[in-house]
């Protein structure tokens, strides 16, 4: 495993509880810098509430709790002093289902530096345009800025979602299965862009389809879930970090059982 | 064991029956049929109850009356035109009048109000007419005398030489020369029956001096004119006004609680405590409550309580009332339309590092707004209908003066209701303007909120 001079995050013991009801189990792991960090798993195992354990978007869910560490650059971010809105701030995020505002495409980009107070307009389209241009979006829609973001394509609609968050200037970028909603073509350009963005972003990426994961990402963790009967037979399910290594190493060489049949799709 | 490998096959047995399933789909089809014309014959019956409506209240304001002059213009002046006589005369004429019967005043109320004014009069009452009336030629006898001194005669001197002759004309034609409506006929009646009617005017004797016209009662006139106890020459002006200021304070006053109070409801509570969910469910059980009861509410809190405030009855005790009345409505309405903004737009606005204010002014409100107003629009259309709580809290039935804010005032539907309770002839009609004006006023009230929906809607969409 890395140093942590290297790492962005690292996460220690953490456990997601939901309503009282423990979601996931006990998961430490490091996020790398200017790496992607990809979270497999089969659904149900937490792999999308450990990642928005990441930036505190569970706070919004009421009854959602989370106990231990998450580490941002030596401070947790769990810490009673902290405020969420910075740490969205800084660690940004982008969602399954595109989800743009209804507003035109210049509002959605220009919106997060808006909400830091800038209003100059000369400063806005400069973040406008470099924040397009950076999401690979720019020669689709530069003439047409003014254009409402819901008009746009499915892939297109994503771009615009990272170009918004890329807007802010996060450090570290969370997606939540940000391809499952798109077909090849329009993946096949998200992952481009994420290699790219790597260079100066960290990246986290939750995903379903695991060529994906081998694709794109540098360190991959896989989830898998822990069952148990409760008094009056009903079934508890959590889940637990299985398996986290290189990417190259977990899907060549896992070291436990588990995480093979799962990369040779034995279940899922 | 057999049992439960035998039901299966006769099952599958049943469901492959060709036959069966011919005749159940003529009955399937044939059901559905049914319930069609149910629902189109619902429709018909309810464009054919509108339309009746609305065809028995227009047939109403337009049609032929019989009017007659009550004092003839001709014999005030012995048979000159009003219009040629001077201010003198025209003096003259009007201190007559209000020498008659229950006018005993020689014209002195229409000097103090018209004239002089009343403002100018109570800053000084002990003033004499010279003072009052500064510009005005005044013989020195009667410039001196104070205004409680006046004589019916001195009056007369003062009106000829201060009020000028059209303001007199004026006075003498809507004041002595009115017109009394002895009937009016329908739209229906005077289009299809002009005869029978032409005769009826001519044969009556307790008619003589009759004269039949068209009339339409809803006309500038009637929109502008003041409230008289005359139908002919009645007007509508005090109600309309306080119709349009009662609404205006009222969603002045609901909009902004009501959309607060949803705001919070629906964004800041969590909704598990159960003081939430009694607020919430006391908040759907007053939109059912009974108008009346708000009535008695407003009488209680707005006209007696805070008197201090609202000054009792009057338009502003009125907005808040019908502000209580439709504040439910607004609410209900504002939560739905916060509900069905996708959480998605709001976790694209925390990802970012939105506030929760930032998040609500700019992404949920914005795409929640054509609901709301909807909502609101249903709350105005209901507070401006409206007549049982007013009638409680105590508007007045006659009100010849605008409207302020801490005066008496009345709106359009309680006129509708004291004037179609008016047996006398005309009054039936002037309800029937009046309702045709509320449908009116109505309707641009909806067609500016139903714009401004379309306008965030399409803001909203690119």
């Amino acid at each position: 495993m890395a140093t942590n001079g290297a790492n962005a995050i690292e996460l220690k013991n953490v456990k997601v509880f939901y309503s009282d009801k423990l979601a996931v189990d006990n998961v430490s792991l490091p996020i790398l810098k200017n790496k992607i960090t990809a979270f497999i798993g089969p659904s149900g195992c937490g792999k999308s509430t450990v990642l928005r354990a990441l930036n505190r978007m569970n706070d919004l869910i009421p009854g959602a709790r989370v106990e231990g560490e998450v580490t941002y650059h030596g401070k947790n971010l769990y810490a009673p002093n902290v405020d969420p809105v910075e740490v969205r701030r800084r660690i940004g995020m982008v969602f399954q289902k595109p989800n743009p505002f209804p507003k035109s495409i210049y509002d959605n980009v220009a919106y997060g530096p808006r909400l830091l107070g800038v209003t100059d307009k000369r400063t806005l389209d400069e973040i406008v345009e470099r924040s397009i241009k950076g999401s690979f979006l720019w020669d689709e829609v530069k003439t047409d800025l003014k254009k409402s973001g819901l008009a746009l394509s499915g892939g297109q609609q994503q771009r615009l979602c990272i170009a918004r968050t890329i807007a802010i200037e996060p450090d570290v970028i969370l997606m939540d299965e940000p391809c499952s909603a798109l077909d090849p073509i329009a993946t096949q350009a998200i992952e481009e862009l994420m290699k790219e963005l790597v260079k100066s972003y960290t990246i986290v990426i939750v995903t379903h389809n695991m060529q994906q994961a081998q694709r794109v990402s540098d360190f991959t963790a896989f989830y898998s879930i822990r069952k148990a009967e409760e008094s009056g037979g009903v079934e508890r399910r959590w889940g637990v970090l299985g398996e986290y290594a290189p990417t190259e190493q977990l899907f060549h060489n896992p070291k436990s059982e588990e995480t093979e049949r799962y990369i040779r799709g034995e279940f899922g | 064991m057999t049992a439960t490998t035998n039901t299966p096959s006769r099952a599958v047995e049943r469901i492959k029956n060709e036959e069966s399933f011919l005749s159940g789909l003529r009955n399937r089809h044939l059901q559905g049929t049914i319930w069609k014309y149910f629902f189109q014959a619902a429709i018909v019956i309810g464009i054919v109850a509108l339309l009746t409506l609305m065809f028995n209240v227009v047939n109403r304001i337009v049609g032929l009356v019989a009017v007659r002059e009550i004092v003839d213009p001709a014999t005030l002046a012995d048979g000159r035109d009003l219009e040629s006589l001077s201010a003198e005369e025209l003096a003259r004429i009007y201190s007559e009048y209000r020498l008659t019967g229950a006018n005993t005043d020689g014209g002195r109320v229409f000097l103090r109000d018209n004239v002089i004014g009343r403002d100018t009069f109570q800053a000084n009452p002990q003033a004499p007419m010279s003072q009052l009336l500064p510009n005005a030629d005044l013989p020195p006898e009667v410039g001196a005398l104070t205004f409680s001194e006046l004589q019916p005669a001195d009056t007369q001197v003062i009106l000829a030489a201060a009020a000028g002759q059209i303001t007199l004309l004026d006075a003498v034609i809507t004041e002595i020369v009115g017109r009394e409506i002895l009937e009016a006929w329908t739209f229906t009646e005077s289009t299809f029956n002009r005869a029978a009617i032409e005769e009826r005017v001519a044969s009556n004797e307790d008619w003589a001096g009759a004269q039949l016209e068209w009339r339409s009662w809803l006309n500038p006139q009637f929109l502008t004119t003041r409230m008289t106890t005359i139908a002919a020459d009645s007007g509508v002006r005090a109600a309309l006004l306080g119709s349009l200021v009662t609404i205006a304070l009222t969603v002045l006053i609901a909009f902004p609680l009501g959309v607060g109070t949803a705001i919070y409801l629906e964004e800041y509570s969590t909704g598990n405590s159960w003081f939430e969910n009694f607020i919430e469910t006391n908040i759907r059980n007053l939109a059912g409550v009974p108008s009346i009861i708000y009535g008695l509410l407003g009488l209680a809190i707005f006209v007696r309580a805070l008197a201090s405030i609202t000054q009792g009855r009057t338009i502003i005790s009125a907005a808040l009332t019908m502000a209580l009345l439709i504040l439910p409505v607004i609410i209900i309405n504002a939560q739905e339309a916060l509900r069905a903004v996708p959480p998605s737009i709001r976790e694209a606005s925390f990802g970012l590092g939105a506030t929760r204010w930032q998040t609500i002014w700019n992404q949920v409100l914005p795409a929640a707004m054509p609901g709301i107003l909807t909502g609101t629009i249903l709350g105005m259309s209901r507070a401006i209908g409206e007549t049982a709580p007013l009638i409680i809290i105590g508007a007045a039935t006659f009100i010849a003066t605008d409207p302020g804010l801490t005066s008496r005032f009345t709106v359009l539907p309680i006129q509708i209701y004291t004037w179609t309770k008016d047996p006398r002839q005309g009054f039936s009609e002037i309800a029937a303007a009046t309702i045709v004006l509320l449908l009116i006023v109505l309707l641009l009230f909806n067609a500016t909120a139903i714009i401004l929906r379309q306008r965030f809607r399409r803001k909203l969409s690119g």
